[in-house]
């Protein structure tokens, strides 16, 4: 018994009669951070014993809230379920004027915030099966869309706008420059170690040379490369897109009779195209650099044979090969990133899981690309 | 009604830097209670002002206190216990878009306070009745139009009754009837909870429904041009800009 009473707060002042009803005085203030414990106090007080009617007296309520109504509302529900009386005295003219704004009479503290219906199997599956489809839909007429708008600035060049396309060259190739570099110079450094170690047992330290260039040169240049931009800069396109879209900028655009993937698309594409095969190119030269660091000062070959070596192995074939396929990467990222930033529709959230989308789809892409070339590559010798 | 000052801003210069100075050595007092009306042409530092009342932007120089605590000089937690006096509506709502609005509304008062479970989700109704948003508790916010957005924005403002709430352009967006509604509201709050309001509004009607004492900024002195009651400035001010802003007349 003791330890119930325990839990009833310092405020309420409990009065039980002889005929069963029970008064309750409540003090101070019946505010937001009393709230939690005067229920908790109201639900412990019922379970001492329950009465016949209840008065509740708020001659000394300093102040009063729609926490402090919902205290009241508690009170009076506990009453109702039990058929009791309840009533209020006391009540200042401010505390009625707040119970009326707050609509205390009609309140109940039973309301359900039902959660919408979750949609069974079939439905989410359906759901999901049109969503995709509708994705793919969108996937190709975006093609469509931006091989006009290619289309368009061929014969039109002046409406491209050069400044965008002049800045977003800069943040997607020059700026992203150092990072490249450092990773190529690793990779070259990398391949050359790992391989020597096997090749040293057959004095055959020279071929590194040849296996740094045409791995490099042939595979994992364009694909590194390709890798890095989409993390840097197909994720950017998409964030930036995907924030003008909720913002309704590229609706104002639409409106203003600018075609959004002209306007948008096209810059980004192009620096794109332009400047990933030149930070391929960066990425080659790189990552050669880092075999013969290799070479040079752990397998003592002297830098002149090192270089000799490589040229005579790489083919203009190649180097060619890496480009072009380096270009299509670029063009696979920048429509991966602008299309998933148009599809963008609600809040940040959105603008989130398009930026990701977009990179994931981008290493999808790039990779599924570079298979393909290796078939052709294969077969066309 | 009490006279004491709840925020207190003395030779407060607020900007963006030196070539920026938007206010320039601005002093007044907000007394508790009372439904302060800060208003003035576009451009003229309103909301500026608003968000170094709120502690968002450091003053320049000059100091701002709430409730007796100086909100650019103070400790963190000092900060803390001030952001739980003040509750602010937001121009666009400001709503979290990936919750829904019984989420939006319930995230503080579950942070804040220890009810249990059931009576959270009666505040959340209450909170959202009170601005007319019956039914919508499970909407996301991308769902209902802006001015709902709006008014679910003050729901959550208000959620755990804050002292002073501050209202950055309540009635721009909304029609006229939601608008007098959310004048009355704003009211009942005032009078029934004595919660002081801070509002950044250039809405006539709304102004003379409400405010209780206006500031009138102005560009060209970067500062105050008026204060007092709005209808003693609209027939007695000898400033021309006063007498043209409340009376609605365009620049001759």
């Amino acid at each position: 018994m003791k330890n119930r009473k325990h839990t009833l707060p310092s405020s309420f002042e409990v009065d039980r009669r002889d005929d069963g009803s029970l008064v309750l005085a409540i003090r101070g203030r019946m505010d937001a951070d009393r709230a939690g414990e005067m229920i908790r106090g109201a639900r412990a007080l019922f379970a001492q014993g329950t009465p016949s009617s209840l008065t509740v007296d708020l001659g000394e309520v300093s102040y009063l809230d729609d926490f402090g109504s919902l205290v009241l509302l508690e009170l009076r529900e506990e009453m109702e379920g039990i058929k009791g009386g309840f009533y209020l005295r006391n009540a200042s003219e401010n505390v009625q004027r707040t119970l009326s704004v707050f609509q205390f009479d009609k309140a109940r503290k039973d309301v359900v915030l039902g959660k919408k219906p979750k949609p069974n199997v079939f439905e989410r599956l359906g759901g999901a099966t049109l969503a995709n489809a509708d994705d793919l839909r969108y996937m190709v007429s975006f093609i469509g869309s931006v091989c006009l708008a290619l289309v368009h600035v061929v014969l039109h060049p002046r409406s491209l706008r050069k400044e965008e396309t002049l800045l977003t060259m800069q943040k997607t190739g020059f700026d992203a420059l150092p990072i490249v570099g450092l990773i190529s110079l690793l990779l070259g450094m990398i391949l050359a170690f790992m391989s020597s170690v096997q090749l040293k047992q057959f004095g055959a330290d020279i071929y590194v040379a040849s296996l740094v260039a045409l791995a490099m040169v042939r595979e994992l240049g364009p694909v590194m490369t390709a890798i890095i931009v989409a993390g840097r800069s197909g994720s950017s396109f998409a964030a930036e897109i995907g924030t003008m879209k909720v913002s309704e900028e590229v609706d104002a655009l639409f409106t203003m009779g600018f075609d959004p993937t002209r306007f948008l698309v096209m810059p980004k594409m192009i620096a794109a195209i332009v400047m990933v095969p030149l930070l391929t190119m960066f990425a080659d030269l790189f990552s050669i650099a880092g075999g013969m660091l290799v070479g040079v000062f752990m397998l003592d070959l002297t830098p002149s044979a090192y270089l000799s070596e490589t040229v005579r192995f790489l083919e203009l074939k190649d180097i060619v090969w890496s480009f072009v396929k380096s270009g299509v990467f670029a063009g696979l990222i920048a429509w991966i990133g602008c299309l998933r930033g148009f599809q963008v529709r609600g809040g940040a959230d959105a603008v989130g899981q398009a930026t990701t989308s977009a990179v994931v789809s981008s290493l999808f892409l790039i990779i599924l690309a570079d298979s393909i070339f290796a078939v052709i590559r294969v077969y066309w010798g | 009604m009490a006279r004491n000052a709840i925020i207190k801003v003395r030779n407060l210069t607020a900007g963006y830097g030196e070539d920026a100075v938007i206010l320039h050595d601005v002093s007044f007092d907000v007394h508790e209670g009372e439904i302060f009306v800060i208003l003035g042409g576009s451009g003229c530092g309103k909301s500026t002002l608003l968000k170094h009342l709120i502690g968002l932007i450091p003053p320049m120089s000059g100091e701002v206190t709430i409730d007796g605590d100086d909100i650019s000089r103070c400790d963190e937690e000092t900060f803390q216990q001030i952001l739980k006096k003040i509750g602010i509506s937001y121009q666009g709502g400001a709503l979290f878009g990936s919750m829904t609005l019984a989420e939006n509304v319930g995230l503080p008062i579950e942070a804040y306070t220890d009810l249990p479970p059931k009576s959270v989700a009666a505040i959340i109704k209450m909170k959202l009745g009170l601005v007319h948003l019956d039914g919508f508790e499970n909407h996301l916010p991308s769902e209902i139009s802006g001015g709902m957005q709006k008014r679910a924005g003050l729901a959550r403002a208000m959620a755990l009754n804050p002292k002073i709430l501050f209202f950055d352009e309540p009635s721009a967006g909304l029609d006229p009837v939601t608008s007098a509604e959310l004048d009355n509201l704003i009211i009942h709050l005032n009078r029934s909870l004595g919660t002081t309001m801070v509002i950044v509004t250039h809405e006539l009607a709304s102004i003379f429904a409400v405010a209780h004492r206006v500031i009138m900024l102005d560009k060209r002195v970067k500062g105050i041009i008026a204060e007092g009651d709005p209808e003693y400035l609209r027939e007695h001010s000898q400033n021309r800009f006063v007498k043209q802003f409340f009376n609605r007349r365009a620049e001759p």
